[in-house]
C-alpha cells in the first residue's frame, strides 16, 4: 500500500515536473527561435523568397543625383529638401586633412565644389539609402511592430500601423528614415517594393546612367549583385554597430561616416 | 504645414558641418523632456514615501501621505505628454494590443499600469480605507458619495481589519520599491539601449535616471510639504525636513558621481564619438548643462545642504534656503532631461555636424503645452488633498 502511494507520488512529482520544465523550456526556446528567424535571412539557405539587397559601386557613381531625384517622383516623396528615402553626399578631403561633407537638397541638384582645386586632396560622392539591415535596431525599436522585415529581406513599414513615436528614426544608425508629413508616419526606402515584385528594378537603379547601382538577389549565385560582390572587395557602413546590412559599397573610403 | 517647413527650413540655414538630410527636424521635443522628467517625479516620491514605511525612518511621517498623492497626481498625467506628441495619438492603445517584444518602449504601457494600478491605488486605497469609512458617515454631498463608492463595500471598522490594511499596505510598498525602479529605470533604459546615438546608449543611463529621478522627487515633496503647511498655516516639522534635506544630499551625491563617472569614461576612452560630443557639451549645451545642470541643479545644492551638515542656521533661514535648493534641484533635473532628450538629437549620427533646436511657444510641442502638463498634477494634487487630507486621517500605519 504505502509502495503504492510512493509510486503515485513519484509520478505526480515527475509529471508536475515535466510541465513545468517543459513550460520553462519552451519559454527560454522561443525567444531564440524568434531571434533566429531575424538571423535567419542573412544565411544562405534553399528559402524560395528572393534575398533583395543592393551594392553601390563607389568607382563609378558621378554625383548627378538623378537617382535621389528618381526616388522623389516614384515614391511621392515631399519635394522638400528635408525627406529623403536615398540621397547623395559629396566627399571632399582637403590637402590639410579635414574632410568637408556636403549634400545640399540631397544632392538632387547636383553638387558645386566649394573647396579650390589646388587645396583638394581627393572627392568623391557616395549614395546613401535605408540598409535593409537584417538585425534592423529600426525593427527591434518599433513598439507595435509596424516596422518589419519582409521575408525577402526588405525592411518595410506599415502605414496603417505605425503610431508615429519616432522611435525607429532615433533607433536608425544611418538616418534613413524620416517622419512623413502627409502620412504623419515613419516613411523610408522600400528599395521600390512595388516594382521588384513586378520583376522591376529601384526606379534609383533605373535612372542611374553609369549602373552604380546593382540590385539584386544575394540568393541568386548568378545575379549581377552576387557577381559583383564575388569581384569587388565591398564593405557596409558602420559595421561595428553589427547591424548587418545588405547595402554594401565597393572602394568605401575611411571618410565615409 | 507651411508653418512647419517655414520652421525646418529655418532649422536648414542653422546647420552647422553636415547632417543627414534627414536629421534636419528633431523628432523628440519638449514633451519627450517632459515625460521622463514627470515619470521621474513620481518615482522619486514614491521611494521618499516608503523610505518612512519600509525602511523605518518615523521622523519623515508627516510627509507619507503627501508623497503618495504626489506621485497618483503625476503619474495620472505622465502618459499625456507622451502620447500627445504620437503622430497617430489614436493608435496608442496598439502599444498595449500588440507590443513587440523587443522594442524597449512597448513594456512602458505595461510598466505604467503596473505601477498605477496594482503598486499606486492598491497602497493607497489600503492607507486610507478605514478613514473613507469613517469620512462617509460624517461627511456631506459628493464628499460622502465618493468615499462611500470608494470604500467598495467593505466597511469594517474593528481593529483586525484595519490590521489587515496595514499589513497588506505594507507589503505593496515592499513591492513598490523594486517597481519604482523599475519604472524609472526602465525610462532610462530607452534611451540607453540605442546604440546608434552615443549620447545616449551607455549602460549607466538606467541608473542614472533612477537616482536623478530619486533626487527630483523627493525635491518635489520637500516644496510641497512646505508650502501645503504654509496654506493650513501649521507649523513645518523641523527635523522633518531637515531629514528630507539630509537623503536629497545623500542621492544627490550619488546622482552627481554616476553622472561624472559617465562624463569621465567618455573623456577617458574617447571613442569616435568623442570630438563631436566635445563641441556638444562646450557648445550648444553650455548654458543648459554646465550652468543650469550642474552649477544650479547639482554644485549649488550639494554645497548649501553639505554646509548645513555642519552648521545649521536659524529656522526660518533654513526653510528658506530649503525651499530655494529644492526649486534648483527641480530645474537642473528638468535641464538634465533637457539635455539627454534635446541633446542627444542637436548632433548628427554622421557625427559631423549640428542641427537646431527651436522651440515654438503654441501648439501641441510648445512651451505653452508644457506648462500645461506641468502644472495639470498640481491642480490634481490640490483635488485629491481636499479630497483626502492626509493630515485628517484618524488612522496610521504602524
Amino acid at each position: 500500500m504505502d509502495r503504492r502511494i510512493n509510486k503515485n507520488r513519484r509520478k505526480f512529482f515527475q509529471t508536475s515536473a515535466t510541465i513545468v520544465g517543459g513550460t520553462l523550456l519552451y519559454s527560454l526556446i522561443k525567444p531564440l527561435t524568434s531571434n533566429a528567424q531575424v538571423i535567419e535571412v542573412n544565411k544562405e539557405d534553399n528559402s524560395i523568397n528572393p534575398l533583395w539587397g543592393m551594392g553601390v559601386d563607389l568607382k563609378k557613381c558621378i554625383g548627378c543625383g538623378k537617382c535621389a531625384s528618381a526616388c522623389k517622383t516614384e515614391n511621392k516623396v515631399p519635394d522638400k529638401p528635408f525627406y529623403f528615402r536615398t540621397w547623395v553626399e559629396q566627399y571632399t578631403v582637403k590637402n590639410d586633412g579635414e574632410v568637408i561633407i556636403e549634400s545640399p537638397n540631397g544632392g538632387i541638384d547636383g553638387f558645386v565644389q566649394s573647396v579650390p582645386n589646388e587645396d583638394i586632396f581627393k572627392s568623391f560622392t557616395v549614395p546613401k539609402l535605408c540598409n535593409h539591415c537584417s538585425k534592423a535596431p529600426c525593427v527591434q525599436a518599433c513598439p507595435v511592430g509596424a516596422t518589419f522585415i519582409s521575408p525577402d529581406g526588405v525592411v518595410l513599414v506599415d502605414e496603417t500601423y505605425c503610431i508615429g513615436c519616432s522611435y525607429c528614426i532615433q533607433a536608425c544608425p544611418y538616418g534613413a528614415r524620416f517622419m512623413n508629413p502627409i502620412t504623419k508616419v515613419a516613411d523610408k526606402c522600400t528599395f521600390c517594393y512595388h516594382r521588384i515584385s513586378q520583376d522591376l528594378q529601384p526606379a534609383c537603379v533605373e535612372v542611374c546612367p553609369t549602373d552604380a547601382r546593382i540590385f539584386g538577389d544575394l540568393r541568386d549565385k548568378k545575379s549581377k549583385l552576387v557577381k559583383f560582390l564575388q569581384k569587388n572587395p565591398t564593405q557596409t557602413l558602420k559595421p561595428h554597430l553589427n547591424t548587418n546590412s545588405r547595402v554594401f559599397y565597393n572602394e568605401l573610403s575611411s571618410e565615409v561616416k | 504645414m507651411e508653418e512647419h517647413y517655414q520652421h525646418l527650413y529655418h532649422a536648414l540655414s542653422q546647420v552647422d558641418g553636415y547632417i543627414y538630410p534627414n536629421e534636419i527636424d528633431l523628432h523628440w521635443g519638449l514633451m519627450i523632456v517632459l515625460y521622463p522628467y514627470i515619470t521621474g517625479l513620481v518615482a522619486g516620491a514614491f521611494i521618499l514615501a516608503s523610505l518612512e514605511r519600509v525602511f523605518n525612518v518615523k521622523v519623515l511621517k508627516p510627509t507619507y501621505g503627501l508623497a503618495l498623492l504626489t506621485a497618483l497626481a503625476f503619474l495620472l498625467v505622465a502618459t499625456l505628454p507622451l502620447v500627445s506628441h504620437l503622430q497617430h495619438p489614436f493608435r496608442a492603445y496598439e502599444i498595449l494590443m500588440t507590443p513587440n517584444p523587443t522594442s524597449a518602449m512597448a513594456i512602458f504601457g505595461f510598466v505604467y499600469l503596473w505601477y498605477l494600478m496594482v503598486v499606486l491605488l492598491l497602497e493607497i486605497w489600503f492607507d486610507y480605507r478605514l478613514d473613507f469609512v469613517l469620512w462617509s458617515r460624517e461627511s456631506k454631498g459628493f464628499k460622502k458619495y465618493f468615499y462611500k463608492i470608494i470604500t467598495l463595500g467593505i466597511n469594517d471598522t474593528d481593529e483586525k481589519s484595519a490590521k489587515l490594511d496595514d499589513k497588506i499596505g505594507y507589503f505593496i510598498t515592499v513591492l513598490g520599491i523594486p517597481s519604482a525602479f523599475l519604472l524609472h529605470g526602465y525610462v532610462g533604459f530607452i534611451f540607453g539601449s540605442i546604440k546608434a546615438n552615443p549620447w545616449w546608449s551607455t549602460v549607466l543611463m538606467p541608473v542614472i535616471f533612477l537616482f536623478s529621478a530619486m533626487v527630483s522627487g523627493i525635491a518635489l515633496v520637500m516644496i510641497i510639504y512646505m508650502v501645503v503647511s504654509w496654506v493650513r498655516k501649521v507649523k513645518i516639522d523641523m527635523e522633518c525636513l531637515d531629514t528630507i534635506a539630509k537623503y536629497l544630499f545623500y542621492i544627490l551625491i550619488v546622482d552627481f558621481t554616476l553622472e561624472s563617472l559617465d562624463q569621465i569614461h567618455r573623456l577617458y576612452e574617447a571613442e569616435e564619438s568623442f570630438d563631436i560630443i566635445k563641441v556638444l557639451v562646450g557648445g550648444k549645451l553650455n548654458i543648459t548643462l554646465i550652468f543650469m545642470q550642474v552649477l544650479i541643479g547639482t554644485v549649488i545644492p550639494l554645497l548649501v545642504i553639505g554646509f548645513f551638515q555642519f552648521y545649521k542656521p536659524t529656522e526660518k533661514i533654513r526653510k528658506i534656503i530649503y525651499f530655494i535648493v529644492g526649486l534648483f534641484v527641480l530645474i537642473g533635473i528638468f535641464f538634465m532631461r533637457w539635455n539627454v532628450v534635446i541633446g542627444g538629437q542637436l548632433f548628427s549620427k554622421s557625427l559631423s555636424g549640428f542641427t537646431s533646436f527651436n522651440a515654438v511657444f503654441s501648439g501641441m510641442e510648445g512651451y505653452l503645452m508644457a506648462a500645461v502638463w506641468l502644472i495639470l498634477p498640481c491642480l490634481i494634487l490640490v483635488f485629491l488633498l481636499w479630497l483626502m487630507p492626509p493630515w485628517k486621517k484618524t488612522t496610521m500605519h504602524n
